[in-house]
């Protein structure tokens, strides 16, 4: 690993105090968050095999803790994970400090009311009902401020810089502050009941709801898990593995596919419903377009570490981050095979779902993360390397053995479950009823509890690191970085 | 492969990326064409929705239920969206049309079936089998790993809270009438009340049953979640026993 004073090797290189203070605060929420997400979803799994652990309590049920799992990780761990590294690769790529003073902490700070707020509506009960959208009216009108809060920093930040281009990192990260704007706005159109109700009716309703919403719930993922974890990745990996970017038009083939094709797939997620047959059409043939994007990110990032394989043996981080480039492209690969109208007959509704979901997120964004902020740690708080070589060692192998249980577990539950449904017996009646499916879906429950536990053990010792490493920090001063070169 | 074209593209988005508004710009504009296409016909075509006979919009008591359903997560593990397939539609009654869900704000299709689908559980059990197996599931199906509701029993409605409920959807678009608003609050008790006279509520309301859903007294959480269950895919006119197989795949 490269150590703490990284010299600048162009003259013309002027010196630039980055704003670290809030990337720092952002890393610490991101391994908070990621601390109380995991656990809860580690609690809902459980609460599938062990149904008397949701207590009877209205708060501690499985419908209201499942949006706080998937709000938890995917905008509280992921959003602070994406908000932070992005505010620490648009100052280094740009050569230039992020603008303001107090804008950066109220980002902060507002973006954590944000998930307060959204997190103790889950609990008692104030939804939308819509899957990834939970948060209710008053909480998406902050969120929208934030967010245009975060849109003006990262601009701003661009438009200051002293590099001639904007580092293929950036367009990512900008795409999903853009493309998440638009999406946010138009999916959360609706009417409260009273100014002082919580609960509001949306504006659209049946066919046109169900298309909006997935038509936001899709690229939530394409754009916050995808975009932005791609930003990630293209700033973090040739960074760790000391090497440029593999091609550059590559880079601009997948991102401009990306940006164009992700938004109208959309409506795989209702393949056989009421949606006109038109539209499952389209969306499906989009849906398998988006191999591109997904093929030509997967082949940079595996490519930019050609030629430096055996480093995979002796750094973890990086280790990290191409395990991270795989699940995406194995993700990605099962992603518009499931978005086939035939395939999706029978994975829709089943736990293949959530095995697909995992895939990419505990390999993918969890992975991608994990590396990132092991790049950082060190560097923002001015130590050489993280505090303990082995416990990355640990983190690693029992996050992939996490992964590995869950994903497969999941592949089980939801082939069987989607063949049971469908079982006819040799007279032609159902050969099973639903609860038969429910049953025999219990031992792959027990075997995604586990898998999920391991991821969490696993992230626990990465937190312990993480602390050691913070607690063993020079005073910031003395710890500031020369400005490194932008690429 | 040609390098003059492959060339001046680069030299293009050379340019592109220089300039951070045109990027931020261009990437709005290339992003809006999906959405443009796929949703805005929706809203402009005809045949989105074909007319069926028999929908009207919830009751002010099955109304408070749905939000109840909302409330409590119930689309997590439940979908309310039966498909055109065999087994689907022997296991839960007609295949979903787009007419049923058209008063739905929002729509609660569901992504995940960890319970069976409820888009047709109307009247398929008793009232009593629903407040006793959301109290206590496993009382009545013993593998069972759903959360228990009891506490949804010792909840009282307030009937003006979901008379405003009524005008907010009239606001979003649902067909309520001006009587049907004003009347909210007196209809959501009389539904739930078997001695009242429901003559001008079954007026407001066609085939919306009068009946105590949860066992006498006011009306309840339970009561109006039982009430909108006990509705769900009834109300299209048509005998969903025998659908005709020419019309599925």
């Amino acid at each position: 690993m490269s150590s703490t004073t990284i010299t600048a090797t162009s003259p013309a290189t002027r010196h630039v105090q980055y704003d670290d203070d809030v990337v720092r605060l952002f890393v610490i929420a991101t391994m908070f968050w990621g601390v109380v997400g995991m656990l809860v979803g580690v609690y809902i799994a459980s609460q599938l095999v062990f149904p008397g652990l949701n207590l009877g309590l209205e708060w501690t049920s499985f419908g209201r803790l499942r949006p706080l799992h998937t709000s938890g990780v995917i905008f509280a761990f992921g959003g602070n994970a994406l908000i932070g590294t992005s505010l620490y690769v648009v100052q280094r790529t740009c050569r230039a400090r992020i603008p303001g003073t107090f804008a950066p902490e109220f980002l902060f700070w507002g973006y954590q009311l944000f998930i307060v707020m959204a997190a103790l509506g889950y609990v008692m009960g104030v939804t939308q009902g819509r899957e990834y959208a939970e948060p209710e009216w008053m909480t998406d009108l902050w969120l929208a401020i934030i967010w245009l809060t975060y849109g003006g920093i990262f601009i701003g930040t661009l438009l200051r810089r002293t590099e001639p281009h904007i580092y293929v990192a950036n367009w990512f990260y900008l795409s999903m502050i853009a493309t998440i704007t638009v999406l946010h706005v138009v999916n959360n159109l609706a009417v409260p009941v009273a100014w002082n109700s919580a609960r509001s009716y949306s504006l659209f309703a049946g066919v046109q709801d169900a298309m909006t919403q997935w038509w936001y719930g899709h690229n939530a993922v394409g754009f916050f898990l995808t975009a932005g974890f791609l930003g990630i990745m293209y700033y973090f990996l040739p960074k760790q593995a000391d090497a440029p970017i593999w091609s550059y038009r590559l880079s601009i083939i997948s991102f401009w596919s990306l940006v164009f094709m992700y938004m109208w797939a959309g409506p795989h997620h209702l393949h056989f419903t009421s949606l006109p047959d038109w539209v499952q059409t389209l969306g499906m043939a989009f849906t398998i377009m988006l191999w591109m994007p997904s093929w030509a990110s997967t082949l940079n990032g595996f490519m930019t570490v050609s030629g430096r394989w055996d480093l995979l043996r002796t750094d973890p981080i990086l280790r990290f981050m191409i395990t991270a480039v795989l699940f995406y492209g194995v993700a990605t690969f099962e992603g518009p095979l499931m978005g086939i109208r035939t395939v999706n007959g029978l994975s829709h509704y089943t736990d293949w779902t959530i095995s697909h979901v995992h895939s990419g997120a505990l390999g993918w964004n969890g992975f991608i993360t994990f590396g990132a902020i092991y790049f950082m740690v060190p560097r923002l708080w001015g130590r050489g390397r993280m505090h303990s070589a082995a416990a990355i060692e640990w983190h690693y192998w029992l996050s992939l053995a996490g992964i590995m249980l869950y994903v497969t577990a999941m592949w089980g539950s939801g082939v069987l479950q989607g063949l049971m449904w469908r079982a006819y017996t040799e007279l032609g009646f159902l050969r099973y009823s639903f609860v038969e499916s429910v049953v025999a879906s219990r031992p792959y429950y027990v075997i995604r509890m586990l898998g999920g536990l391991l991821y969490l053990s696993g992230f626990l010792v990465m937190v312990w690191n993480v602390v050691r490493t913070v607690q063993e920090a020079a005073p910031f001063a003395a710890a500031q970085p020369a400005p490194a070169p932008a690429e | 492969m040609a390098q003059g074209p492959s060339r001046r593209f680069a030299a293009l988005h050379g340019r592109i990326e220089r300039r951070a508004i045109v990027f931020v710009l261009a990437i709005l504009g290339v992003c809006s064409v999906g959405g443009l296409v796929e949703i805005a016909p929706l809203f402009a075509l005809d045949n989105v929705i074909e007319p069926v006979r028999g929908m009207r919009p919830y009751t002010p008591l099955e109304l408070a239920g749905r939000s109840i359903y909302v409330r409590e997560g119930c689309y997590t593990c439940h979908s309310q969206q039966i498909r055109p397939f065999r087994d689907e539609v022997e296991r839960y009654g007609a295949y979903s049309l787009a007419a049923e869900s058209a008063f739905d704000h929002p729509f609660q299709w569901g992504s995940k079936r960890t319970g069976p689908d409820l888009a047709r559980i109307g009247n398929r059990y008793s009232d009593e089998w629903h407040a006793r197996h959301l109290a206590a599931p496993r009382s009545l199906v013993p593998e069972s790993i759903m959360p228990s509701y009891a506490f949804l029993a010792t909840r009282l409605l307030n009937p003006a809270e979901y008379a405003r409920h009524v005008a907010t959807n009239r606001t979003v678009g649902v067909p309520y009438t001006p009587d049907q608003i004003a009347q909210a609050a007196t209809d959501l008790v009389t539904q739930n009340d078997p001695d009242a006279d429901g003559a001008a509520f079954a007026a407001r309301y066609p085939n919306a049953a009068q009946r105590a859903f949860a066992g006498p007294g006011r009306p309840t959480e339970m009561t109006a979640l039982v009430a909108y269950l006990q509705m769900l895919g009834t109300l299209v006119e048509f005998d969903w026993r025998a659908p005709d197989p020419a019309l599925l795949r």
